[in-house]
């Protein structure tokens, strides 16, 4: 039987070359809180364990440029306690905080959701929504990439053998702009999404001047819905603007039918969640 | 095999240990340290009954590794009472009836004393929110969070 091997290297480089010296068969250790659970269930069975929490620009927070930069491996508690992260990206965090239980959310991080890339993951498209850019590092050094090219399907992500999801960038927010996320679920706490849409935008008096809209849970990856922005972006946020931005959600739905929704359902709701979504990112941007 | 040594703090006291890379913190505690107290229902996170804090937060210790607790200050079930003295939250579990089985409890005990670390007079659905992750299957929660209620108006009136 093959042996895992544990290490948690306290650089990038290292643990790059940790990556490449396992020659495919390693796994990034963050939380755990999903890698641990393919493991048990024998889904997976690594070469080796690379534990990225000792390595500081993965497990903190920086205000950078007037945005943030969130170390991958951040656990979900702490990015809610930051209160300047919560007041600028309240849409990013209220995802983030719905991943899981207490428990969870005490070790499972943002860059761990992502890179586990299930359709339905909650971080996702509030962070495509905002504009996240992320920061990969791998045995050709270092590169970036707008989180909505990360996921290539379910389970699968872009990154090249040996990369590493380092950190996520949110950019600086002008004036007058808000986010938020809203998904559905058949209860009310620790559940799938059934849809997840997320809204970033920015308000000049009553009028929406920019916008960009996440949706999850309705094809193989999370997607930016771009004709979903284009529709609200100059509107007043009027019911007409709200139903081309739902049309253009339920447009871009490709879902599944399984036990938690239908094709029909899932569709419908993207559209219902688009609007509710806009309308409370209007009222934190105070513009609306 | 190569085991992995591991040099932490549980419940206060420094421990030393070799795990396998692959065992968690669950089986550590409970086959190595011989802390049985935390228990394994689903092993897979759902179930909250293994509910330990690592350097201050909850989280379960079947989605841990061993290893991953090198320099790590871990609380367990076993840490909450001061020799015979219960802590507030055991005695209220008892009065209150606050459990039948007893499976869970250690988990309940440990989240709701991370919650009240955090948040003294914490709201009903609060308490239902952050107990969410922590799973019954005989008391159906009510008595469970009227007895953290209660503990959390006591501590109110205590420290007045």
């Amino acid at each position: 039987m093959q042996q895992t091997t544990y290490a948690a290297p306290r650089s990038l480089d290292e643990a790059v070359g940790l990556m490449a010296a396992a020659g495919g068969a390693a796994r990034i250790l963050a939380g755990g809180t999903d890698l641990l659970v393919q493991m048990r269930a024998g889904s997976l069975a690594p070469g080796a364990i690379v534990d990225v929490k000792k390595i500081a620009e993965m497990t903190t927070i920086v205000e950078e440029a007037g945005g943030f930069r969130i170390g991958a491996a951040v656990n979900a508690a702490e990015i809610g306690e930051h209160d300047a992260l919560r007041r600028a990206w309240p849409g990013v965090v209220e995802a983030i905080n719905l991943i899981g239980s207490k428990q969870v959310q005490g070790r499972a991080s943002a860059g761990g959701n992502l890179c586990n890339a299930s359709p339905a993951a909650d971080s996702a498209p509030a962070l495509v929504a905002a504009g996240a850019i992320l920061a990969v590092q791998g045995p050709k050094g270092r590169r970036q990439l707008p989180v909505e090219k990360l996921h290539a399907g379910p389970g699968r992500t872009m990154l090249e053998r040996g990369e590493i999801l380092v950190s996520i960038a949110l950019p600086a927010r002008p004036a007058h702009s808000g986010d938020a996320y809203l998904r559905l679920i058949p209860r009310t706490e620790m559940d799938i999404a059934v849809v997840g849409c997320g809204v970033s935008l920015a308000m000049e008096g009553d009028t929406c001047v920019a916008a960009r809209v996440g949706l999850g849970a309705v094809a193989p990856t999370v997607m930016l819905v771009e004709a979903a922005g284009a529709a609200l972006a100059g509107s007043r946020l009027d019911e007409a603007a709200l139903e081309k931005a739902a049309a253009a959600c339920r447009a871009a739905c490709r879902p599944i039918d399984d036990k938690r929704g239908t094709i029909a359902y899932r569709t419908k709701i993207a559209g219902v969640l688009v609007k509710r979504a806009a309308l409370i990112a209007a009222r934190r941007a105070g513009g609306h | 095999m190569s085991r992995v040594h591991v040099s932490a703090v549980v419940n206060g006291e420094p421990v030393e240990f070799l795990c396998d890379p692959t065992q968690t913190l669950l089986d550590v505690l409970r086959d190595q340290l011989g802390l049985t107290g935390s228990k394994e229902g689903c092993g897979s996170g759902d179930c909250g009954a293994c509910s330990v804090t690592i350097d201050g937060r909850l989280a379960c210790a079947c989605l841990a590794l061993g290893a991953e607790m090198e320099g790590c200050s871990i609380g367990t079930i076993e840490g909450l009472a001061q020799g015979d003295q219960l802590h507030p939250l055991q005695k209220k579990f008892v009065e209150a009836a606050a459990l039948q089985c007893g499976v869970c409890t250690p988990g309940f005990l440990v989240a709701s004393k991370a919650l009240l670390d955090r948040n003294p007079d914490p709201t009903e659905t609060e308490i239902r929110y952050w107990l969410a992750g922590n799973l019954c299957r005989c008391t159906g929660y009510d008595k469970i969070v009227r007895a953290v209620m209660e503990v959390a108006a006591e501590m109110k009136e205590t420290a007045r």
